[in-house]
């Protein structure tokens, strides 16, 4: 029998089945949690930091994603310090790369984009890197712009646990760090691509896309891969 | 009270914001009430005046051209406030930042060209080596983002400026 435990998001007691994390608990009490790596159905990575809390007692904050629940925990979900740090690490992500939005595939349907709407991110404080990096456009029906890509890995994950291709990953380091296609192969030369789309849909932005579509006409659907990763059981 | 001095500027951009503060509408009526437009693509003036309260910079700074002017503006005005994604992030004239502007000129000039094949060079000022966003050349003190930002948007931030007051953009506005 699973554990029964107690904790308080944001002042409200709140009992829950222990091994689930802090951001999975808050969300299903309603409360509003930013995150751009998490997508129910998927291991949790903590790659954005976007969903980090503070726990009290706890020095420094913890993201929601892969910190579990624990007896009397007391969390919090907004104050100040919080809203300052979201506001930063969506900063920076859009310092990295080249997301020009006005000629995106995803425009207004981005979650990167609705994320800076939401937290009041009209500006970035940090120098654009207008890195020069390239789009990959060899597979037949996906596209792959790097300049989109905000390495949250939803992509790879999904390949490797939901379809179990494992045909992305990502290589290098830092600001280097890339998304690649099997040892870094072009996607039309993928050996194990089933072409299924499921990384397309799961793209929060639109690095990833589907071959027709001009700028804003590119909307996903990450909700029918949550549901088969539930119905076949390898996660809640 | 005297009127307030409003002013506009456009850069390197489509002038697609301008449009978006025509857009406004009636608000305009009101804007005039209370300020002086007294520079921009949308008025005769020549010289970029002194003691301006609010400037609105649509475009990214892109050649020396831009670099003078929004040093000039910046020390001339109270409120500078960067207008649209190509003041506010670059947007699409930052897209040539990863080319280095020789070979982009040839692009554009040389090989893309049926005649002349060289860059002009008389009456038009040289580029910038990167196309940037205003901020990153002189200090802005509000951002309205959007491709164009919607009108709405532009007629909040100007009423609650000559109001007197902070506006507070949170869920007003977006990138692209």
């Amino acid at each position: 029998m699973p554990q029964k435990i107690s904790l308080r998001i944001d002042g409200e007691l709140i009992h829950t089945a222990g091994q689930r994390s802090i951001l999975e608990v808050a969300l299903e009490h309603g409360k509003f949690i930013p995150s751009l790596c998490h997508m129910k159905g998927l291991a949790s990575v903590g790659a954005c930091r976007l969903c980090i809390v503070e726990v009290a007692g706890v020095g420094r904050v913890l993201p929601a994603c892969s910190t579990p629940v624990q007896d009397g925990m007391a969390v919090t979900t907004q104050s100040d310090k919080l809203r300052r740090y979201r506001k930063i690490a969506l900063e920076l992500l859009f310092a990295e790369r080249n997301h020009v939005c006005a000629v995106c595939v995803s425009n207004g349907h981005c979650e990167l984009q609705g994320l800076a709407t939401k937290l009041g991110v009209t500006g970035v404080r940090y120098p654009y890197t207008f890195p020069k990096i390239g789009v990959d456009l060899t597979h037949k029906k996906f596209t792959l712009d790097q300049n989109r890509c905000i390495l949250c890995t939803r992509c790879v994950r999904v390949c490797a646990e939901v379809e179990g291709a494992h045909v992305w990953d990502v290589s290098s380091r830092g600001v280097g760090s890339r998304l690649v296609c099997e040892l870094n192969r072009k996607w039309g030369e993928s050996r194990n691509c089933t072409s299924c789309g499921k990384c397309v849909q799961s793209c929060p932005t639109g690095a990833l896309a589907e071959k027709g579509f001009a700028v804003e006409e590119m909307t996903k659907r990450t909700e029918p891969i949550s549901r088969l990763t539930a119905l076949r059981g390898v996660r809640p | 009270m005297s009127k307030a001095k409003v002013a506009t500027v456009w850069l390197d951009g489509c002038s697609g914001c301008h449009m978006s503060v025509l857009d406004m509408d009636e608000t305009l009526l009101e804007v005039v009430k209370r300020a002086d437009i007294v520079y921009g693509p949308l008025v005769d003036a020549q010289e970029f005046p002194e003691g301006v309260d609010l400037t609105l910079v649509e475009g990214a700074v892109s050649n020396q051209d831009d670099l003078k002017l929004i040093q000039k503006i910046r020390g001339r005005t109270k409120l500078l406030v960067a207008l649209g994604d190509c003041a506010v992030t670059g947007n699409v004239p930052s897209m040539r930042n990863g080319i280095p502007v020789k070979a982009l000129l040839e692009r554009g000039y040389v090989e893309g060209s049926d005649v002349n094949h060289r860059p002009p060079t008389d009456g038009v000022p040289a580029l910038l080596r990167n196309a940037l966003p205003v901020h990153e050349v002189v200090r802005v003190d509000l951002h309205i983002p959007g491709c164009p930002p919607k009108a709405d948007a532009i007629a909040y931030v100007v009423m609650e400026v000559l109001a007197g007051r902070k506006p507070e953009l949170t869920g007003k506005v977006k990138f692209g």
